[in-house]
């Protein structure tokens, strides 16, 4: 039995080693080209290492610092509009009774389910005409509609997976409706709420082709910078700003479980 | 107030957001995609065809490669998550395949770019390992380099659907196949995957329509011709200005996409009724 154990981890590691290059050999890649002083063909690591870019990314002169700022402020935006829609909308579809409820749950879902860069080269004509182009409000306004989906989503699902017996107790206790919602529902439905915050935080973070349309180059968003740092060949700016978006990403997969629990999952899109 | 009319209120400015800022300006680039100066006509897909019809196919056919591709990686990977017999190697590989899941596709293209180029850490680990000598090394930032930074970003969200589904499958029916002697992979292909396989259609469709609408991804690994239709469109309006053939490609890239959409919005409604 022992002997056979020992025998299928060969092929089993061989296989897993592989899949780990797959995935972490990129990567790496690029955590070495962050600190990659000079680096040429054909060696396979960088000849010398060093801060000297991050130095050069993070100083006042930089741009990465006020882009960062930006793309903070336009995801803050983006979750604080797409919270304030999300809500009601989610709390009418979970509870209340809505003719087309299939249909209107659907319609969010439109933004994912077409190819987006027609209706981005539309907007951004739409918004120069009136103002709004180049502008945060625009970008973030882009930002939201794409991101309602996973706002609508989650909150729908965060209210169905609170007992409605909660909040009738409540208001048969004397509560009036909005205060039975603050004080029972909103409260319960909270780690799925934030969990619909974070996504649409993370999916403005790395928004790129509204942001390009839209926003550049009056607006310069992280991953505007990173396209333009990449176009001009400037790898290690491109690579550290890469770096910056990648590490909220990764984070957030790691946690994801514990904020979307099993029984608010299980309701997404139902 | 009726209570239809408030859970209607309380969902409107949600639904006019989409109306606003999607399905008007799908609809303007769909009528923009026939207007030819003052009057309409078919002279910007006729230009759109003239001049990128090999980007169609270049598109279609990376798209359809890069869909195969990850269904049968997801198949694979949450084939041995459900069958795996050794629970170490099946937590190896859980902790392992998620990775690129919420990566940003500008970054994936970044990433790839560097990784995947001639001089990339992927040659170089070959070269030390005298799998290939410096002469040999060829980059493979054009086709290639698309179809493996669409595998590499969406295999994770497919197959994370799929062992989903796999994992809530009731598991008597396949100790009983195994009692009776099948192998794993009989198990997964004649009991296992007919039973998922809605669920492997729907993150199929959500990838191909997403694959279709990445920018920076081509952008970034292969701007030069043939390339994808998503990076022409990007061009007509930078360099020309050119909104009829940009709006006339668009509905292009969303013909080839609708087919999809809609067995997806069948199969969705299907389920919801």
């Amino acid at each position: 039995m022992t002997a056979r154990f020992d025998l299928w981890w060969l092929p089993r590691a061989v296989v897993l080693g592989l899949i780990a290059f797959i995935i972490f050999g990129p990567l790496t890649n690029l955590v070495l080209w962050t600190v990659a002083e000079k680096w040429y063909f054909p060696h396979m690591l960088p000849l010398e290492y060093g801060f000297s870019f991050w130095q050069r990314v993070f100083s006042s002169r930089g741009n990465a610092m006020s882009s960062l700022a930006t793309s903070i402020l336009i995801a803050s935006l983006t979750v604080l509009v797409s919270l304030v829609l999300a809500i009601p909308a989610g709390y009418a579809l979970s509870r209340l009774k809505l003719p087309f409820r299939g249909l209107i749950l659907l319609a969010f879902l439109i933004p994912q389910a077409f190819p987006n860069l027609p209706v981005y080269v539309n907007i951004a004509r739409f918004f120069y005409e009136i103002g709004l182009n180049g502008t945060i409000t625009g970008v973030v306004l882009v930002h939201v509609t794409h991101g309602l989906v996973y706002a609508v989503w989650i909150a729908t699902a965060a209210f169905a997976a609170v007992d409605v017996d909660l909040e009738e107790a409540a208001r048969s206790i004397g509560a009036g409706p909005m205060r039975a919602f603050r004080d029972v529902t909103l409260p319960l439905a909270a780690p799925g709420l934030l969990a619909s915050a974070i996504f649409v935080f993370l999916e403005s973070l790395d928004e790129f082709t509204g942001s390009y349309f839209v926003g550049a180059p009056d607006v310069n968003t992280l991953p505007l910078l990173l396209y333009t740092a990449g176009a001009g060949g400037n790898y290690q700016i491109a690579s550290i700003t890469a770096l910056l978006l990648l590490v909220p990403s990764i984070g957030f997969m790691l946690v994801v479980e514990r904020f979307l629990r099993a029984d608010v999952l299980s309701k997404v899109g139902h | 107030m009726p209570k239809r009319l408030l859970a209607l209120l309380l969902v409107l400015p949600a639904l006019a957001m989409i109306l606003l800022f999607f399905i008007v300006p799908l609809a303007a680039s769909i009528i923009g995609a026939f207007e030819v100066g003052d009057r309409f006509g078919l002279d910007n897909f006729a230009k759109s065809f003239d001049l990128y019809s090999s980007d169609m196919i270049f598109t279609l056919v990376i798209v359809a490669i890069s869909t195969a591709l990850i269904g049968i990686i997801a198949i694979a990977i949450g084939g041995y998550l459900t069958l795996g017999e050794n629970p170490r190697a099946v937590a190896v590989l859980r902790w392992l395949y998620r990775w690129p899941m919420f990566i940003p596709f500008i970054v994936v293209g970044q990433v790839m770019r560097t990784f995947l180029a001639k001089n990339g850490l992927m040659n170089n680990v070959l070269i030390s390992l005298g799998i290939l000598t410096p002469l040999q090394t060829t980059g493979f930032l054009d086709w290639r380099g698309i179809v493996i930074a669409f595998v590499w970003k969406q295999t994770p969200f497919v197959t994370l659907l799929l062992a989903g589904a796999m994992a809530s499958l009731d598991r008597s029916t396949i100790e009983a196949a195994r009692n009776l002697g099948a192998s794993r992979m009989r198990i997964l292909i004649e009991i296992v995957l007919p039973q998922v396989a809605g669920t492997l259609l729907v993150g199929l469709i959500l990838s191909f329509v997403t694959m279709m609408s990445v920018l920076s991804v081509p952008l970034m690994i292969n701007a030069q011709s043939p390339t994808m239709l998503t990076a022409d469109i990007a061009f007509r309006i930078n360099a020309h200005g050119d909104y009829g053939v940009a709006n006339a490609l668009g509905m292009i890239s969303l013909l080839l996409t609708a087919g999809v959409a809609l067995i997806y919005l069948r199969h969705s409604v299907k389920e919801r009724s």
